[in-house]
């Protein structure tokens, strides 16, 4: 028994080691590696995908002018956002001095909708999703790209640590499942490595299109957790550093996921 | 880390753990092995099937996280497997195996609806045993 108890304090103890080291990075994939045929197909057929309506509502919103405003974002970025530059949309989020940090496509819209007088809306509103999906779209099949030195070094290292800290009653990090579990079972599903490449991606369990701030927002109430707000430093980090996880990947937007 | 706010409900049951393993029954109450093979179903209760195998028929999809349970009392005690469903932790701090009957002041912000509650009730886990310590 002692000897069982000696092997077991070296194993707990060498554990967390040996899960956070890099001889247990998987490469990246996205999360169409993990979903089912049918819902596959479902993305890769515009007319099927129900992601594509959110596109579409962001398009018209981005050529409409409100009354307050001084003009629309098509006026400079054109009718069909032809004039974005898609590495740029594929840098996000991405780091600010002025703007006090990491700031995301959608604080980005928002600043750019606020500076030519639109009306201010708040994090997630509706319209802002539907914007940032439009946007995020342009980009499709443009490799994630975000920034991982200068000041977002210990940024993602901020964000790293909230990824592997346990929350809520069920108690589990996005590591556990997401680092340690990828492609294994939870019930019907397989669990995915967690990567922000196909967001705004439609869901299928909710049946709405969602963003990275709120899938996040989503997995730590099933985690029966007090989610973070939208607009908290600690869901921009982990944001950040999920996204940073994807580097590599290609923008899938809108994706279709469970 | 952990909640500190959070108060040890008055109906807590302590338990204690010797050679990784807890012998008494929580609150020294008794499972009925009929209600725990529900409980362990229900998706709402225990769960189990969302990350285990069990010999329970009818069910659409197991899950593949934790090791099958078929014959868990041929390899384990009835102590052993109190101590994977209560809090499983102290046996491997890094499972993924959320503690069924954790000390709610250790959990790291519980979701309002969660705060200070166990995941099951101290009756639910000796349900969740009585059952388990049939499957030979």
């Amino acid at each position: 028994m002692n000897l069982l108890k000696a092997c077991f304090i070296m194993l707990s103890g060498a554990l967390p080691v040996v899960a956070a080291s890099p001889l247990f990075a998987e490469e990246a994939k996205s999360g169409y590696a993990f979903i089912k045929p049918d819902t596959r197909a479902m993305q890769d057929d515009d007319f099927e995908n129900p992601g594509i309506l959110s596109v579409e509502q962001g398009l018209e919103l981005f050529n409409e002018k409100q009354d307050s405003a001084s003009k629309a974002c098509a006026d400079c970025h054109g009718a069909d956002g032809e004039k974005m530059d898609t590495k740029s949309i594929a840098r996000y989020p991405v780091y600010d001095e002025k703007l006090s940090g990491i700031v995301t496509l959608q604080n980005t819209i928002s600043n750019c909708r606020n500076n030519i007088g639109s009306k201010a809306l708040p994090t997630n509103h509706p319209e802002l999703i539907a914007l940032e999906t439009f946007v995020r779209n342009r980009a499709h099949g443009e490799t994630v790209n975000v920034q991982t030195d200068g000041p977002m070094t210990e940024l993602l290292e901020k964000g790293e640590k909230i990824y592997q800290t346990r929350y809520g009653l069920i108690d589990m990090s996005c590591s556990h499942c997401h680092s340690l579990y990828p492609g294994q079972m939870i019930r019907g599903q397989k669990i995915s490595q967690g990567q922000g490449n196909g967001f705004p991606a439609y869901r299928l369990d909710i049946g709405e299109i969602t963003n990275l701030n709120q899938r996040i927002q989503q997995c730590l109430t099933l985690m029966r957790a007090e989610p973070f707000d939208s607009d908290s430093t600690e869901i921009k980090l982990l944001q950040l550093y999920i996204m940073s996880r994807s580097n590599g990947l290609k923008i899938e937007t809108p994706a279709v996921r469970y | 880390m952990a909640d500190d706010t959070a108060m040890l409900p008055e109906d807590y049951c302590k338990w204690g753990v010797v050679d990784y393993a807890i012998e008494q029954p929580l609150c020294g109450l008794s499972g009925d092995a009929r209600r725990g093979k529900q409980i362990v179903s229900d998706g709402h209760l225990g769960n189990c099937l969302a990350c285990h195998q069990l010999p329970i028929q009818g069910i659409e999809a197991y899950g593949t996280i934790g090791p099958s349970l078929h014959g868990i009392a041929s390899r384990f005690t009835e102590a052993q497997i109190r101590i994977r469903i209560v809090d499983t932790r102290n046996i491997n701090p890094m499972s993924i195996m959320p503690g069924f009957y954790r000390d709610p002041r250790l959990i790291n912000r519980p979701g309002k609806p969660y705060r200070g509650k166990t995941f099951l009730t101290a009756q639910q886990v000796e349900d969740v045993i009585a059952y388990l310590v049939t499957l030979k």
